[in-house]
């Protein structure tokens, strides 16, 4: 479980974060939705424990995210807003993750493939050489390898194709199960079946939150 | 612990990599060729002969480039990573602050320390294959001070680092550093006594703060207490405090110095928003 209570977040004057209370159970899963500079990123960071709040509570299974951040970080996995310039070469940003979080390095080759990126063509690239989307994928392979109990994806499909959205789209839902879904996005209807309950934020507050069906199937919306 | 050499074993792989590293290999490396050439370690001069006097110069080379190579390389570690969101997504993993901050820290001491230590260590075999007789005293002792000076600038390097938000602001205050502490050596000090606005204890106690100070005094107290390049500050120094007290000062402050500026900057990180 989750719990954001009465989160308060202040940059300089600006009021970011306004009040926010938020719970996520297991396996629900959720789309944030909301303008640009509504607060959502700094939402996931706080959750990540990068930010400490001015006001209110965050909980992650019962853990404080900034001083108990590995048992936080071992249950979420993340796919951050944009790629960052890493320079590590792409096998040794494996192993960096593979030993971090305790699992097999094979498994997010695996991931990789389902995705459609062969990791070997680039094992000893530096991963910011890699074009946008391959670096996606591989945070995307990444992340699902991680199997994280909650998975916070920050508009995550932003550099991939229509196709490789699908596919990534397709493998979350083979994993989803008791997976909680925190997605960040602005395309709600790619992710009908995926996503059982909408959050939409604006000027730093929660201003909706509902259960979400969409009839259709998913994927349908944006084929008419 | 395992994540912390895991850290450290990455951040050395990816500066070898890199450019700067290319360079401080060629400096010090391309440095010790040219004392070959130049035929540095068989002349005699001032008295001081071969190796003796391949450490002296070598002294004070490394006063001027090893802190700012340090400082310019290092202190981008954490900074400049903040910036590019690189740490947000390095540090969305099961891994503690401390063992990513430590584990840096680690990995550059490592790299920026080994290869100067590898050019003294390659001029003196050089050397002993010429038939000069080895200083063992002088050569250890400098070992443990170009040591402490690497942790001394290490420390600071990783405290601006993670204080400064921007990348920009972190070089330029380390810049302004090291001019400050390099101008304060004898010269400046010599300067500042003789027109008797500072008193002589002041002089002193600034003298005995900066490391790089403490470096060279320390550094040519190796080879000879009497020698008068040392300037006056110097010899003041040397003669209130004794050799032995001297040298030790000179190597256990500066680790004092780097561990707790290294401390702060750890405490900083861990105290304040992240990104
Ligand atoms: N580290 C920061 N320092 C100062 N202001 C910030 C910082 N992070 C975000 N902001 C500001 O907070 C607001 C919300 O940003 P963000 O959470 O990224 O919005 P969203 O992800 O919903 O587009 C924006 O106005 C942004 O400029
Ligand atoms: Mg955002």
């Amino acid at each position: 479980m989750i719990e954001i209570a009465q989160a308060r977040k202040r940059f300089g004057g600006n009021v970011v974060l306004d009040g926010v209370n938020l719970q996520i159970a297991p396996g629900e899963r959720i789309a944030l939705m909301g303008p640009n500079g509504a607060g959502k990123t700094t939402l996931v960071r706080v959750v990540l424990g990068f930010y400490h709040l001015d006001e209110g509570r965050v909980r992650v299974d019962g853990f404080d995210p900034v001083a108990q951040r590995v048992e936080v970080l071992r249950r979420i996995a993340f796919i951050p807003q944009t790629p960052p310039p890493i320079r590590l070469l792409v096998s040794e940003l494996i192993e960096y993750v593979a030993r971090s979080s305790q699992i097999e390095a094979e498994r997010i080759r695996e991931e990789a493939q389902a995705l459609e990126l062969v990791v070997e063509e680039h094992w000893q690239k530096p991963f910011f050489k890699l074009s946008g989307g391959m670096k996606q994928k591989l945070l995307i392979a990444i992340a699902l390898a991680r199997r994280g109990r909650y998975f916070i994806f920050d508009e995550p499909t932003a550099n991939l194709d229509p196709k490789a959205r699908e596919l990534f789209y397709k493998r979350l839902e083979e994993l989803s199960g008791e997976h909680g879904i925190l997605f960040i996005t602005h395309r709600i209807e790619e992710l009908a079946g995926l996503i059982d309950r909408k959050i939409y934020m604006e000027l730093g507050k929660v201003v909706e939150d509902e259960p979400f069906a969409m009839d259709c199937p998913r994927g349908a919306a944006s084929r008419m | 612990m395992k994540n912390l050499a895991l850290v450290a074993w990455l951040d050395m792989r990816e500066s070898m990599r890199s450019r700067w590293f290319l360079v401080y290999l060629v400096v010090f490396g391309g440095l010790m060729a040219l004392f070959f050439v130049t035929g540095i370690t068989d002349s005699v001069v001032m008295g001081f002969t071969g190796l003796s006097r391949l450490l002296l110069v070598y002294i004070q080379v490394t006063i001027v480039i090893l802190p700012i190579f340090i400082l310019i390389t290092t202190v981008k570690s954490i900074s400049a990573d903040r910036e590019s969101a690189i740490l947000e997504y390095m540090l969305s993993f099961p891994i503690s602050l401390g063992e990513y901050y430590w584990g840096k820290m680690v990995g550059r001491f490592v790299i920026t320390f080994t290869p100067v230590f590898l050019a003294l260590v390659g001029g003196i075999v050089w050397g002993a294959i010429q038939g000069a007789p080895i200083p063992w005293g002088p050569f250890l002792l400098y070992g443990a001070f170009v040591l402490a000076l690497c942790v001394a600038f290490l420390g600071i390097a990783f405290c601006i680092s993670t204080l400064v938000k921007s990348h920009d602001m972190a070089l330029g205050s380390s810049f302004v550093l090291w001019i400050a502490l390099l101008a304060f050596l004898d010269v400046a000090l010599i300067g500042l006594m003789l027109q008797n606005r500072w008193s002589d204890s002041l002089i002193i106690t600034l003298a005995l703060l900066n490391p790089l100070e403490l470096f060279r005094v320390g550094a040519i107290a190796l080879f000879d207490p009497e020698l008068s390049v040392m300037g006056p500050v110097a010899y003041f120094l040397l003669d209130t405090f004794g050799r032995p007290l001297l040298l030790a000062y000179t190597i256990f402050y500066p680790i004092l110095l780097g561990g707790v500026a290294a401390w702060a900057g750890y405490w900083l990180l861990r105290k304040r928003d992240l990104l």
